[in-house]
């Protein structure tokens, strides 16, 4: 049944595949945050309590969700690479790593800049702000884990333990509003009830989700691309991808 | 359009400062992500081309080598 799975754990099946979904993704994305962001800054009504400070929340929640989402596709990819040896789950723990941390890089600066008029401080050490910012340092490390060893496999295996180590912070992230007494304010969107939130400003938000949604994925797409390129750069095919012609038997 | 003209989206009711640093800062790192990108495969085709002018190299040497050899021995 899975047997269709196979070939992709080939390097050269899978940069094919990605080759011709990264033309959509990016393209997708590019249309959905233009509209979303353009539809968010100017057109959405301002909040009656924040004014127009509340419109960092067009960057702020996407970049947010993703920087977790991406996360989860990490830990995922680390279990295949340590369960099942596939080497191209090795890669994308390289792949996912520094979108996942420029996400939250993206988060936590726009949560700063938005606290700041709204809170009165650009930080706080509050559980939600602080463990999105260990999350910043988990994927800091993975990265460093994955270039530390001279060995290759030795550093992917190693980034993937602390990948699926690292997941337990993830929900913390999201409960943390619940859980603890925090300063930042609790889920609109991503609960049971009704959104607390008018539609004229939830579905510019909705497109900039899946606008960062396609984001995440195009950027991952590309740079797993050039993972596979790269650790793949000895085989005539690479070398043909790359524009290098090949020939055969010399 | 929620505001009445363009001086006025950009002030933002007084908030313009953070609105347009947050977004100006959060483009300018995806921004940057997507450069390193598009560079990591430019510096991996020059990496390819090296690798294919060393083998050329190397093939020469020993083919040279050879010569050598058997003219030495005739």
């Amino acid at each position: 049944m899975w047997k269709w799975l196979h070939p992709y754990a080939k390097g050269e099946a899978t940069y094919r595949l990605l080759g011709a979904w990264l033309p959509w993704l990016s393209g997708l994305a590019a249309l959905l945050m233009t509209v979303g962001l353009v539809w968010g800054l100017f057109y959405a009504p301002p909040d009656y309590q924040q004014g127009d400070s509340y419109r960092i929340i067009f960057i702020h929640v996407p970049a947010a969700m993703f920087s977790m989402g991406a996360y989860t596709g990490m830990a995922i990819a680390a279990l295949i690479a340590l369960v099942w040896q596939i080497r191209t789950a090795e890669w994308a723990i390289a792949a996912i790593a520094p979108v996942g941390a420029v996400l939250t890089f993206v988060a936590l600066f726009t949560g700063a800049v938005w606290g700041k008029p709204m809170w009165g401080t650009w930080w706080e050490w509050d559980a939600r702000l602080t463990s999105e910012l260990i999350l910043l340092f988990l994927y800091i490390g993975v990265l460093a884990l994955y270039y530390a060893f001279n060995d290759a496999r030795t550093g992917a295996k190693a980034a993937a333990i602390l990948s699926l180590v690292g997941v337990v912070n993830v929900p913390i992230i999201h409960f943390s509003v619940y859980w603890w007494n925090s300063l930042h304010q609790g889920a609109t969107i991503t609960k049971f009830e009704k959104p607390s939130m008018p539609p004229e400003m939830l579905i510019p938000l909705l497109i900039c989700i899946a606008g960062f949604l396609f984001l995440t994925a195009a950027l991952v797409t590309q740079r797993l691309r050039n993972e596979i390129l790269k650790q793949e750069l000895h085989r005539p095919w690479a070398q043909q991808q790359l524009g290098v012609e090949v020939n055969h038997g010399v | 359009m929620a505001f009445d003209s363009w001086q006025e989206a950009i002030w933002m009711g007084g908030y313009g400062f953070y609105v347009w640093l947050s977004f100006g800062v959060s483009l300018l790192a995806i921004g940057v992500l997507v450069v390193h990108g598009l560079l990591t495969r430019k510096k991996l085709a020059t990496m390819a081309v090296q690798e294919k002018q060393r083998k050329q190299r190397l093939a020469r040497r020993q083919q040279q080598e050879r010569e050598l050899r058997s003219a030495t021995t005739e």
